[in-house]
């Protein structure tokens, strides 16, 4: 009962939101901002722990490796694969949902109990439109960016790895990353990631939008956002693997 | 001219406005005042289209409001302005473009001639050299001024405040009501102010709308409060010991 009720107040509030809005002008304004504030302010984190994941992958593959008839380029291959197929979308989207989340619910939320959702309503503007459509289109537009510098990052550190500890040559490194090439992978991952950045930035603007209450409330809610969001993130990433491989 | 009938509103099975009908002036500054918690804001809420009604019509200059379609609803919006209990100025603009916000949205003048706007309706409500702090870096009393000025920014025919003097001194409140009324008047704007300030009803009340628990219990002026023979009135106003004495002193018992 009380899922359906979400749902149906979820899917109404987007209704609202994808209306044309007020003033392109304005809105243009807006997704600037977003695209600063959820995209940019994000590189840094996603270029550490895509690194440090490259990083590791490399060094655990090489560790598993025991067996001298197993070929080194098989370093870069698992590198490769994991970055492309899982890590740049699925594991950034996670950590996007913990940063970029968290930031939505409680700037629309703090926004709400502090009536200057109702300020924008009694002007005759769509609050809905005018404040979640640029941050959901500036998530969808810049997390695949993010998600094709996560891949290039992650198999950088790898590539660092194996030369400072010596696991493998960079030559046979390189030739892993050559090995069948899969450009579809990509395309695969840049998907996922679309659809991911949508649910990120538009189920923590939902529970931000409804907040009852005072500023513990909106604490509350944005824990509870970044819990929702990033379950659906792992159910979308199951179906849409389903769909798409 | 606001007029409201028979307004009911519940939230659940909880009565919060029962069966209300008044009439709020053009050119006034109609008073609603009552106790904390009697409904004032729900009242406000109503009228203004934030809440909805289950029962009753709001008029707004002969049209009724509530039942229009959300376009031409949408067009009264534009001429409200409306000061919020804790001002609701935009946190992450600066008090230039909180009060350019409206303009933004709704015309089609330059940058420039915004300003202008902008620079005019802060030097109305005695601001200036602030256009560049946020509202963090200011004080209480002059954010409900930028409220103010942001509220008057596009000329509106009806100006809603709820409770613009809550939490400022004695002093800064009498500026505010003095503003509020002064705008009032200049512009011929239909002002309903909610308010549990005695200091207000006292000085800006012409027309007064007393509610208790829901209930509109009472109608007047500032002048005719002090003797109205209303037990709840009379409770609500001389709260404290020293307003009964100055009235058992003055008025008899
Ligand atoms: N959204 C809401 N849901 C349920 N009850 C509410 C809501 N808003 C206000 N109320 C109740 O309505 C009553 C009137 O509140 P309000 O109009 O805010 O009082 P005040 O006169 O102090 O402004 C209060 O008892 C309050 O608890
Ligand atoms: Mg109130």
């Amino acid at each position: 009962m009380h899922t359906f009720y979400h749902f149906g107040r979820y899917f109404m509030l987007l209704h609202r939101t994808f209306r044309k809005p007020e003033k392109w002008k304005v809105f243009f304004r807006q997704l600037f901002r977003e695209l600063e504030n959820l995209g940019l302010n994000s590189i840094g984190i996603v270029l550490i722990i895509s690194f440090f994941i490259g990083a590791v992958l490399a060094i655990q593959t090489a560790y598993n490796m025991e067996n001298p008839l197993l070929p080194n380029y098989l370093i870069g291959l698992m590198v490769r694969d994991t970055m492309l197929l899982e890590f740049s979308s699925t594991i950034v989207a996670l950590i996007l949902a913990g940063k970029a989340g968290s930031s939505i619910c409680s700037e629309i939320g703090t926004m709400r109990i502090s009536e200057q959702i109702d300020a924008i309503e009694i002007m005759g503007v769509n609050s809905a439109s005018y404040l979640i459509l640029p941050k959901v289109v500036a998530a969808v537009l810049f997390f695949p960016l993010l998600s094709i510098l996560s891949m290039f990052v992650g198999i950088f550190g790898g590539w660092i790895t194996i030369i400072i500890k010596g696991l493998t040559t960079s030559a046979e490194y390189i030739a892993g990353l050559h090995y069948s090439v899969q450009f579809y992978y990509i395309g695969y991952s840049l998907i996922k990631m679309a659809v991911f950045a949508f649910v990120i930035a538009s189920v923590p603007a939902y529970h931000g939008y409804y907040v009852n209450g005072g500023s513990l409330e909106v604490g509350k809610a944005s824990t509870r956002s970044v819990v929702y969001s990033s379950i659906l993130v792992l159910m979308f990433n199951l179906i849409l693997t389903q769909l798409l491989l | 001219m606001i007029e409201v009938k028979h307004l009911s509103k519940y939230f659940g099975d909880r009565v919060v406005l029962n069966d209300i009908s008044t009439v709020f002036e053009r050119g006034k500054t109609n008073l609603v005042i009552g106790q904390s918690g009697s409904g004032k804001t729900v009242l406000l809420k109503c009228i203004v289209g934030l809440l909805e009604v289950e029962q009753g019509e709001i008029l707004y200059d002969q049209v009724v409001f509530n039942q229009l379609p959300f376009q031409e609803q949408k067009d009264i919006r534009k001429q409200i302005g409306m000061l919020f209990q804790g001002s609701a100025l935009f946190d992450s603009m600066t008090v230039e473009k909180n009060v350019m916000f409206p303009l933004d949205m709704f015309t089609r003048l330059t940058l420039a001639e915004k300003r202008e706007r902008v620079n005019f309706c802060l030097k109305r409500v005695n601001l200036e050299r602030v256009n560049r702090l946020y509202p963090a870096e200011i004080s209480g009393g002059m954010k409900k001024r930028v409220a103010i000025a942001r509220a008057i920014a596009l000329n509106p025919s009806y100006l809603f405040c709820d409770e613009p003097n809550s939490g400022l001194d004695p002093q800064t409140s009498i500026v505010i009501d003095e503003l509020i009324k002064e705008i009032t008047e200049e512009y011929n704007i239909t002002t309903i102010i909610n308010t549990h300030d005695m200091g207000s009803v006292a000085s800006i009340g012409e027309k007064i709308v007393f509610i208790s628990n829901g209930r509109l219990e009472w109608t007047g002026t500032s002048h005719d409060i002090i003797q109205s023979g209303n037990k709840l009135l009379d409770d609500f106003i001389f709260a404290s010991p020293f307003t009964r004495k100055v009235k058992d002193t003055f008025l008899g018992k």
